[in-house]
């Protein structure tokens, strides 16, 4: 049999994303942020969002998502993504607005603007990938990181009397009446992607509903940072990161009247 | 003629930003420039424009929202004083790297640090030497009177919109503060989504449509190669607003022996030293700087040829001197240039200034 003859149109079982760019990713083998890249642009694809959504990408790992998703973009400073979020939606009322943004861009500069942004209940999608630890840079702590856990700037294990203790920031943001949707994920089986994809498609739905801010954690891996292979990875954040962060829908009100906003 | 009012210089700010049919406002309280914001808030024109008023978490949130906002497209201000414009420098060196029009007002206060709430002018390095990292540069546009503070708001759009760069209106407290009759512009209706669509629609993130490739807003190039063809086509731009953009104003040169160059409040103190400095014989001329970025070098050179000394005031330890030194220099040109300043928010009175006149160029 020749290939030719299995690349037929009845036989496709699968197919990427319209939204999806043909650029190669810069993410190490075995990172979530791939996974989640490729949900969001078929969430996007099936509401049929592209035309109105603007995505911010972060400074970190997600720096480049630009370059992944066929929408317009903006990059924004490091943490600044919820301020700039703000900016567009506010004077762009009609626009769907998501950021991007990982552990150390979120919770650690960009805390301030996260937990602000919610507070005013901006009508923003906010994806937050927490792998514990900042990958662009080479591996260090992050506000995320966990107790003991082997960094490059925290070689020993992370020490709660030298550096603090593991934030969970996605509990302090689900306390926020501006929130409308936050929920904690994962993508490490074809079952948490499934279930991934949902919660993505919950909040740009929210966020078109004008329901105020919904907020999407997806605790993944960072093999390269993690000095592990990927399967390795995946079972590390099983044992370790779920029973810290554990998955699930933290606030879900599906009553929240539509917010208006000036 | 259009509608005159007696107001105070921040107030004549938020009014002319709702007239001149800007989009929306991003700002964080600070003493002397809390007015702007209070203004907005009770003039409420998203009842009216539709204009976007937002008092932010910080000033770096309140750049970063400018960030946002004017990289679709929209006309957008923010308002600071000195410490508050330090926090948005990043934000700064991102919009200028980006290449987006803006309009930050910063009315200065006393530094450095927590420094006075008093007037000053001691963040001219800070507006035309860049301020954030990076090379860059911001219009520079400095009023002189509430009149201005109306009169920039709209050219200051004019010009960010033009070159695809930030523009900052450098005031202080003092002209922030002072009440003046003004002349306020006429209404102009906001522009549509439609209008920003057939203006700004091949860069800006207006939403990608079908037939265009995606528009993304960035300052990041990792390519050096390609970083420095960034650099380069900013360093062009900057050439063109120095060749087109350069506003100045000459009050009694055209038979003075000596000349005080000064711009914004120092310049006002100093058109009552001419008249204190003529009666008393002193042939004395004023030169003001209106665009502080790009600098009238070549106004400094003209003038430099046939005066017998400059006398640069102001209201720091001496910044703007460094700059019509240097245009004097790059013109080949050699005459005595001295400074007399105030500092810590006090200004400088025109009896001191024709004093120092006398003492430091006519008695030498």
């Amino acid at each position: 049999m020749n290939i030719s003859d299995i690349i037929k149109p009845e036989n496709l079982v699968y197919e990427k994303s319209k939204l999806q760019l043909n650029t190669i990713m810069h993410y190490c083998p075995g990172c979530s942020n791939g996974v989640v890249h490729k949900l969001i642009s078929e969430v996007l694809e099936e509401l049929g969002l592209q035309e109105r959504t603007i995505g911010v990408s972060p400074v970190g790992c997600g720096v480049f998502a630009y370059n992944y998703i066929d929408i317009d973009w903006q990059e924004a400073a490091h943490g600044r993504a919820p301020a700039v979020a703000t900016g567009i939606v506010r004077t762009n009322p009609d626009k769907i607005v998501f950021t991007y943004q990982g552990d150390g861009d979120l919770a650690s500069i960009g805390a301030a603007e996260i937990l602000h942004a919610c507070n005013r209940g901006e009508n923003i999608v906010v994806v937050f990938i927490n792998n514990g630890i900042y990958g662009m840079t080479g591996g260090q702590m992050a506000p995320t990181t966990l107790e003991g856990q082997v960094t490059s700037t925290t070689p020993f294990g992370r020490n709660i009397d030298l550096n603090g203790y593991p934030m969970k920031i996605t509990e302090l943001i689900a306390q926020l009446p501006g929130t409308s949707y936050v929920t904690r994920q994962s993508v490490q089986t074809a079952a948490a992607v499934r279930k991934c994809k949902n919660a993505l498609r919950k909040a740009f739905q929210n966020v078109d509903q004008k329901k105020g801010t919904s907020f999407v954690e997806v605790v993944s891996t960072c093999n390269s940072g993690w000095k592990m292979s990927p399967v390795q990875a995946n079972k590390w954040m099983e044992e370790n990161m779920f029973p810290f962060y554990p998955l699930g829908d933290m606030k879900d009100s599906e009553k929240n009247a539509p917010v208006s906003k000036n | 003629m259009g509608e005159l009012r007696l107001m105070k210089g921040n107030e004549v700010l938020a009014e002319a930003a709702v007239r001149c049919g800007c989009d929306g406002y991003f700002g964080y309280p600070i003493t002397p420039q809390s007015e702007v914001m209070e203004t907005l808030m009770e003039l409420q024109p998203w009842t009216t424009t539709g204009m976007v008023v937002l008092q932010a978490e910080s000033e770096v949130a309140s750049i970063n929202m400018l960030y946002g906002a004017a990289a679709t497209g929209k006309k957008v201000m923010t308002s600071s004083s000195s410490p508050g414009i330090s926090l948005m420098a990043e934000g700064i060196s991102y919009i200028a790297g980006a290449e987006l029009p803006c309009l930050i007002v910063n009315v200065q206060r006393g530094g450095p640090g927590l420094g006075t709430i008093q007037p000053s002018q001691a963040d001219y390095f800070q507006a035309v030497k860049g301020g954030g990292h990076g090379d860059y540069k911001l219009i520079v546009l400095a009023p002189a009177s509430v009149q201005e503070m109306n009169d920039f708001v709209e050219l200051a759009f004019e010009l960010a919109f033009k070159y695809r760069n930030p523009a900052m209106i450098l005031t202080d407290g003092a002209i922030g503060q002072m009440m003046e009759k003004v002349e306020l512009s006429d209404h102009k209706p906001r522009w549509t989504s439609e209008e920003v669509r057939q203006k700004w629609g091949s860069w800006a993130t207006v939403g990608k449509v079908p037939g265009r490739p995606h528009n993304v807003i960035t300052s990041l190039e990792l390519d050096s190669g390609k970083m420095e063809v960034n650099n380069l086509r900013f360093q062009e731009k900057y050439r063109k607003m120095e060749a087109e953009e350069v506003r100045f104003e000459e009050i009694m040169c055209e038979d003075a022996e000596y000349i005080l160059i000064a711009f914004g409040t120092s310049s006002r103190i100093c058109q009552k030293s001419i008249e204190l400095a003529r009666a008393k014989g002193i042939k004395v001329g004023l030169l003001r700087p209106i665009t502080l970025y790009p600098f009238p070098r070549q106004a400094v050179a003209n003038l430099a040829r046939r005066a017998k000394g400059f006398l640069v005031v102001e209201m720091s330890a001496g910044q703007m001197i460094e700059d019509v030194k240097l245009a004097a220099f790059d013109a080949g040109l050699s005459l005595p240039v001295e400074y007399f300043g105030r500092m810590g928010g006090i200004l400088p009175s025109p009896g001191e200034v024709v004093e120092a006149l006398e003492e430091k160029l006519i008695k030498k």
